[in-house]
């Protein structure tokens, strides 16, 4: 049933893109919306065949695909499962996206696999173990990846560099890319404690092929500080919009993906996350256009 | 780093105390913190379990399913990433789960949602149309039959697709009497819809032999000796008729 077809490269525009749902597949098809891109989580495409097939091959043939995996656990300590390598390349090649990206993070130890993104410790060795993983996945997938920067709730007492200065030598030695996801930056600097807009000017932008934005939670810890939780389950907040404007400056006008992964609206709460992305773009484009 | 793994079991054991070299804001203590891990783990997965089994989860609660399923996925946390593959074994796990007996048909009607599920993500093939057995017709003897890939068979003690039927229906719970038989099951994706049929007496039989690949005469053969009234003809008919025939040849 499933005829190999080529979609042929069709670049992911720097326009507002959205996280793809089953529940959206036919609304998509039918009403054609007109926006710039689609995101998949690799793992939910990677039976062998069925309804989720059928309605991405339909997708992928009027829109352009980014393919983010959520399970590769390159941030674990142990080796990348092959099996789960070699599923990603023919994923790649059967859909053909032109951005492919995954977390630093890892979400398997042993043979378990825990189903969230956990973080690392910043040290020389775990730096030479996630260039190691990059390379191989490059190796792998024959293609460039971008690399993600986390949400994280913890830190560890053994890191001796700073988030982006790791991910600053990540690119360095492996050549990978960034997606810079600015809820997380967001996030980031809530739980930890530091300024978002700091993160941004030290975050290595040319390198920045593609922006998440998600929304997130709020809570507290213990000690009543601010605690955000990363939930993907709302709209995009007022701040993360402010960060976002402030991140376009320096990356320029870049893919933007709405991630809205629980509490799924329908259709037009996500459309509508990803027409103010293209505003925002257009804002910025407009005032490059000033003297 | 032996660290991933002192993490890892922190995550999965909510009694185990949180690693000392794990740090809240400013070196503090991070016990709330790292329970959001611990929580989003679990109430990940048992997410995942519960969109996968709806409604077994609805036969019993969604309170209930959900607190068996978090003793499921601390007792066999997922071994891949593709989480598309997790809940294979939880049925197993309920028929043997002692606060679930007096709801004894509840391991069968998640079964049944495996098979539904497996069927969805199932490789595609084309049925056979309809004329292609006639013209099959003098060397039937010989005949073997392959089925679909997503076919699955589900034998149940319990009317496990009355069950389901009933189960899955919203709106108001009108009596209705239950048949005192239990229920085989026909689980078959022919395009993209799912579609479950209830089969005649010896109807697994024959379709089990013929999956297993005996030939129809073979199959036919067992079929009527475990039902003296399976029918050959109508369930051939049947199988022709609902899509779960992609292939036949003589056998060697
Ligand atoms: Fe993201």
């Amino acid at each position: 049933m499933a005829a190999s077809v080529s979609f042929g490269t069709s670049p992911v525009p720097p326009r507002g893109g959205v996280g793809l749902k089953p529940e959206h597949y036919r609304t998509i098809l039918d009403s054609a919306p007109d926006v710039g891109w689609f995101e998949i989580h690799a793992e939910n495409y990677m039976g062998e065949g069925g309804p989720p097939h059928a309605y991405l091959a339909a997708i992928r043939a009027r829109y352009p695909l980014s393919l983010h995996g959520v399970g590769l656990s390159i941030g674990g300590a142990g080796p990348l499962d092959k099996a789960h390598l070699s599923r990603l390349r023919a994923l790649a090649d059967r859909y053909e996206p032109a951005l492919f990206s995954e977390h630093l993070a890892w979400s398997s130890h042993g043979s378990v696999y825990l189903n969230d993104l956990l973080p690392l410790p910043y040290t020389d060795e775990t730096l030479t173990c996630v260039c190691d993983h990059i390379d191989e996945v490059h190796d792998a997938m024959a293609r460039p990846m971008l690399l993600e920067n986390p949400s994280t709730y913890v830190a560890y007492a053994e890191t001796t560099m700073s988030e982006v200065e790791f991910l600053r030598a990540v690119v360095h030695r492996t050549g990978c890319g960034l997606l810079l996801d600015v809820n997380n930056v967001f996030v980031q600097a809530a739980n930890h404690g530091f300024d978002p807009f700091d993160y941004l000017d030290a975050f290595p932008a040319e390198h920045v092929r593609e922006i998440h934005l998600g929304g997130h939670a709020e809570d507290e810890d213990a000690g009543g500080a601010p605690l955000l939780i990363d939930d993907h389950g709302r709209e995009v907040a007022d701040p993360v919009w402010t960060l976002y404007a402030e991140a376009l400056k320096k990356t320029g006008p870049i893919p933007t993906l709405i991630e809205w992964d629980n509490d799924v609206p329908a259709w037009e709460g996500l459309f509508a996350e990803a027409k103010r992305a293209d505003a925002a773009i257009a804002a910025f484009r407009k005032s490059e256009m000033r003297p | 780093m032996d660290n991933e793994a002192a993490f890892a079991r922190a995550l999965l054991d909510a009694e185990a105390a949180v690693p000392e070299w794990i740090e809240g804001r400013d070196g503090g203590g991070a016990e709330r913190r790292f329970s959001v891990y611990r929580n989003n783990v679990y109430a990940s997965l048992v997410d995942v379990l519960a969109g996968r089994f709806p409604v077994s989860a609805k036969l019993v609660g969604d309170v209930f399913f959900r607190a068996m399923a978090r003793i499921y996925v601390a007792k066999t946390p997922p071994d891949s990433a593709v989480l598309l593959r997790y809940g294979g074994g939880f049925a197993d796990f309920v028929a043997g789960f002692p606060p679930a007996t007096p709801v004894p048909y509840l391991a069968d009607v998640m079964r049944l949602e495996w098979a539904w599920h497996g069927a969805y993500h199932s490789a595609d093939a084309e049925p056979l149309p309809q004329e292609a057995l006639a013209a099959f017709g003098p060397r039937a003897e010989r005949l073997a039959l392959t089925l679909h890939p997503s076919l699955r068979l589900v034998r149940s003690d319990y009317p496990v697709v009355t069950i389901w039927e009933l189960a899955a229906r919203d709106g108001e719970d009108e009596p209705v009497r239950l048949p005192a038989e239990g229920e085989d099951a026909l689980v078959l994706r022919p395009a993209l819809e799912v579609e479950v049929r209830r089969l005649p007496e010896g109807g697994a039989v024959f379709i089990q032999a013929l999956q297993d690949g005996a030939t129809l005469p073979e199959a036919a053969a067992r079929a009527s000796s475990s039902s003296p009234t399976f029918d050959l003809v109508a369930s051939l008919a049947g199988l022709m008729r609902s899509g779960a025939i992609v292939g036949m040849g003589e056998s060697a």
